[in-house]
């Protein structure tokens, strides 16, 4: 085909012609546009969450590239100039890190607003990652073929945290050098190699002068690129798996029901980025964030009552409040800070290691080994989201109690009755909220059985030809039934006997056992989707109201 | 592939069957051209309220530079913010509101493929790695295989090496068990205490009953050791306070530790090293503010509640001819978190 006669189906003029023309003579790039231009993607507003969370990383990069160029991350100590504002620094001493916080906040024209941008996209970011996750949670998202990109997005998850704590640390506040200070705390606390490896970090002792240049070059160097390497990643393996979507009629495993890439999605998720942006920038316009000002540059002497660091970290913070102190130990002359080490590492990693391995575990469970592509509905996997509740009620309990000064403060209660609450609640809460929130899923699963069985409540009520009262129900659309009996309810694996038809003990049994002892804590309970027979007897019940029905039908 | 493929039933029961997309619904603006027109005329109003927005933050970067009031700098902030926020707010709603009101909105469907590559890939995939490895001609070359192995593991150590061992200058864990009070000026009983930070040295008649003082080491910096301040005084801080001597208890051997009701207790937290910095005199307890650690100086700083495991560590001080406060000697054992060679 010569360009000439291309040129007449082009959209574009032959301008566009030309130009398409040199590109894909170049890079073959019309296969790519022909295979994805059309690509067709679902619709649902909960499917925007990772989408935040890609949109705040891509305005922390930019802003981040202007913060670079002013930031000097530097210990060395110098006096803030007597000319220069805020005029409460002046003359005094402070890393070169801080003062050149101060000067980008001060006397770089749109730096404070950068800064500001930066960290409430910081925020912004894990919030989004953070919900995301739970969206793939509890719609069991991660399910086969999707347990790589499960674990994808939690490592991003947890790269988030490393950058947040990273920047965080950077400009050499007072908060942020007691961040450190208590990192420095929890690193020690490794059995072995915490000593050498808190040495490691500082370069020496606490605070030295190294940690910030190090902390920058992880901060915007490192990180970011692990980042930029994994969301490439994350990505691809959407488009090769193409979307999920949520149940409904028409909507098949084996299908993408939704609006083509070029144009819907093209202005709806690219417009979005300019909504998130936007959004960013209001609130980097209009709402304070992080005045370092007011701390002051690091001392490890002052620290102010209420500090708080910054929201993914509380539940960290709170996790070293709750543990009680005893329980550090001596073991051959080697000290064991079991207060510290059983906080900072052994339960996030508990908490952590469950949520990431969840996919895995629950495939054992389910025994399941098809693709899935239609997500569930919370209430349809009651013994997940149940699970979901309860790490989610022990991530949150911890977070609050990164807080329980300010809450002893505001509610005037003794702060060591406000710990002991929390270190029985954290037992105790996460239980009962897996047995409500399971509850209120199966109740919800036997609502929707009522509702296709009986369909919906009309409030007409009527006399039989008997005399009784009745009130009509509206059956169900085929299309409303349908989003509500197209689920699988999993039975408890069965498995074959402990021995065989001669009495020999079957190898591999204790195995299945305790595989089937897992399915059974998962689906014991159930409530399974009603079946055409049981529908068609409940019509049968109905059958008597039918005529009057007609005829009220037919009078109106 | 057939309805009753239990795949594409996604579960349900037989008998049921997948009634299809609902049918499409037409919006206001596909049946109404005014409405269409309607919706054009928001979308142009947005991307018009963005134009305005950026030229106004264009405006307000001229006209209130940074550096020179904190009114101006405040202004200017808002400014640029919200000639960013709305400049990219309106792009974004504009393209969202199009998308949702003007373009197509039938809904489409596609067919998904399983993911697995068919057995003729496979078997394809596994041939050529076979033609691979035979065309290589390492199968019965164990040695050339064992000599690439140890290659590959031991190449990287020169990187690796220089990477994890410059991190320090030296991997001395013994620097956390001591402090700068341990050095004194030449002759003297000890190394005075001065107040943080104006680093004036402290007269034990100046310390009145229930007083509190933030106390860093007289001249802290001027010796031999003690070229990085911060890091000095990060070990070094010290809460000092006086009470009745007959409200202490004074355990056997720290008789001479305090003087006349005033004791001297590390102020890191020896939980994660939070300076402890709330004392409340009525109790004689010191609280971290960090993690709520509680402390009770009356009892040599013994722990009462929190996440804290050992007492603060005791300063033992005394005072000089001239009737200053001085520190007898260091800390008797390394202050702040606890490590794995504390003990050691």
């Amino acid at each position: 085909m010569t360009t000439q006669s291309r040129s007449q189906q082009e959209p574009g003029g032959p301008g566009a012609a030309a130009a398409a023309d040199f590109l894909d003579q170049r890079t073959g790039i019309a296969k790519a546009v022909k295979e994805f231009a059309r690509k067709i993607f679902p619709d649902h507003w909960s499917f925007l969450l990772g989408e935040v969370a890609l949109y705040s990383f891509v305005v922390l990069v930019l802003t981040g590239v202007f913060l670079a160029l002013y930031f000097d991350p530097s210990m060395a100590e110098v006096h803030y100039p007597d000319d220069a504002l805020p005029v409460t620094m002046q003359g005094v001493e402070m890393s070169r890190a801080f003062a050149s916080t101060l000067h980008i906040s001060f006397h770089v024209t749109g730096g404070l607003l950068m800064r500001q941008i930066h960290h409430w996209a910081a925020l912004l970011f894990m919030a989004a990652i953070v919900v995301h996750m739970f969206r793939i949670f509890f719609t069991g998202a991660f399910r086969k073929p999707r347990e790589i990109n499960w674990l994808i997005g939690f490592t991003l998850m947890l790269l988030g945290l490393v950058a947040g704590l990273t920047g965080y640390s950077l400009p050499d506040d007072v908060l942020s050098g007691n961040g450190l200070r208590i990192t420095d705390g929890v690193v020690r606390a490794v059995p072995v190699i915490g000593t050498l490896t808190s040495l490691a970090i500082f370069g020496g002792e606490f605070p030295g002068t190294v940690v910030i240049p190090r902390f920058f070059a992880l901060h915007i160097l490192l990180i970011p690129g692990l980042i930029i390497a994994l969301v490439s990643a994350h990505l691809m393996l959407v488009v090769v798996h193409k979307h999920t979507q949520y149940p409904g009629p028409g909507r098949t495993e084996r299908n993408v029901v939704g609006f083509p890439l070029f144009p819907v999605y093209v202005a709806k998720a690219g417009g979005f980025f300019f909504v998130v942006f936007g959004v960013l920038a209001l609130m980097g316009g209009l709402l304070s964030i992080n005045p370092v000002w007011n701390y002051g540059p690091y001392d490890p002497s002052p620290v102010s009552a209420g500090s708080q660091p910054d929201w993914y970290m509380l539940f960290l913070d709170g996790a070293l409040r709750l543990m009680p102190g005893n329980t550090e130990i001596v073991v051959l002359g080697y000290t064991l800070s079991l207060n510290v080490l059983i906080p900072g590492m052994v339960v996030p990693g508990i908490l952590f290691g469950f949520l990431g391995l969840y996919p895995f575990i629950e495939a054992v469970a389910t025994g399941d080994r098809r693709e899935h592509h239609l997500l569930d509905r919370p209430r349809n996997a009651p013994v997940r989201t149940a699970l979901g509740v309860a790490i989610l009620t022990a991530f949150i309990l911890l977070a609050v109690a990164g807080g329980l000064d300010l809450i002893a403060m505001q509610f005037r209660l003794d702060v060591f009755h406000v710990i002991w609450a929390f270190r029985v609640a954290l037992f105790v809460l996460p239980v009962v909220g897996f047995i409500v929130t399971k509850r209120i899923a199966l109740a919800l699963q036997r609502r929707d059985r009522e509702l296709v069985l009986h369909g919906h409540e009309t409030g007409r009520v009527v006399q039989l030809e008997n005399g009784e009262f009745k009130e009509v129900h509206r059956p169900l659309t085929p299309h409303e039934r349908w989003t509500l009996v197209s689920f699988k309810s999993y039975r408890p694996l069965e498995i074959e006997p402990a021995a065989d038809a001669h009495g020999i003990p079957r190898p591999g049994y204790e195995k299945d056992r305790r595989r089937q002892r897992l399915s059974r804590f998962f689906f014991e309970d159930r409530v399974e989707p009603v079946t055409p027979a049981e529908l068609d007897a409940a019509h049968a019940e109905h059958a008597a109201v039918a005529p009057a029905e007609r005829a009220e039908i037919g009078a109106h | 592939m057939s309805e009753k493929d239990p795949v594409h039933r996604n579960g349900a029961p037989d008998g049921f069957e997948d009634p299809g997309l609902e049918p499409h619904r037409h919006r206001q603006s596909d049946v109404d051209p005014r409405a269409a027109q309607r919706a054009e005329r928001q979308v142009v109003g947005l991307l018009v309220l963005s134009i305005v927005a950026a030229i106004g933050g264009v405006v307000g970067y001229f006209l209130f530079p940074a550096g020179e009031t904190l009114g101006q700098i405040r202004l200017g902030n808002t400014a640029l913010g919200l000639g960013l926020g709305l400049g990219m707010l309106g792009i974004g709603l504009a393209a969202v509101h199009w998308a949702k009101t003007l373009m197509n909105d039938t809904e489409q469907i596609e067919q998904r493929h399983e993911i697995r590559s068919d057995d003729g890939a496979r078997a394809g995939a596994v041939e050529k790695l076979q033609a691979g490895i035979a065309d290589a001609n390492v199968a019965r070359r164990p040695l050339l295989k064992g000599a690439l192995a140890s290659a590959v593991v031991l190449a990287p150590l020169p990187f690796v090496l220089p990477l994890i061992g410059n991190l320090t200058p030296d991997w001395d864990v013994t620097r956390f068990g001591y402090t700068a009070w341990r050095n004194k000026p030449a002759g003297a009983p000890g190394r005075r205490l001065a107040i943080d930070p104006s680093g004036d040295p402290i007269r034990a008649a100046d310390v009145t009953i229930g007083s509190t003082f933030h106390v860093i080491p007289h001249d802290l910096g001027e010796f031999p050791g003690e070229d990085h301040f911060l890091d000095e005084k990060a070990k070094a801080v010290v809460l000092m306070v006086r009470m009745h001597p007959d409200e202490m208890m004074v355990s056997p051997g720290r008789e001479d530790w305090s003087y006349h009701g005033i004791v001297a207790y590390s102020k890191v937290c020896t939980h994660v090293g939070c300076p402890v910095a709330l004392y409340e005199q009525n109790t004689k307890h010191v609280l971290c503010p960090c993690h709520q650690s509680t402390f009770d100086l009356a009892d040599e700083a013994r722990v009462l509640f929190g996440p804290a495991n050992r007492a603060l560590p005791q300063l033992p001080i005394s005072v000089d001819e001239e009737g200053y406060l001085i520190a007898t000697s260091d800390f008797h054992e390394p202050v702040g978190p606890s490590y794995w060679e504390r003990l050691r």
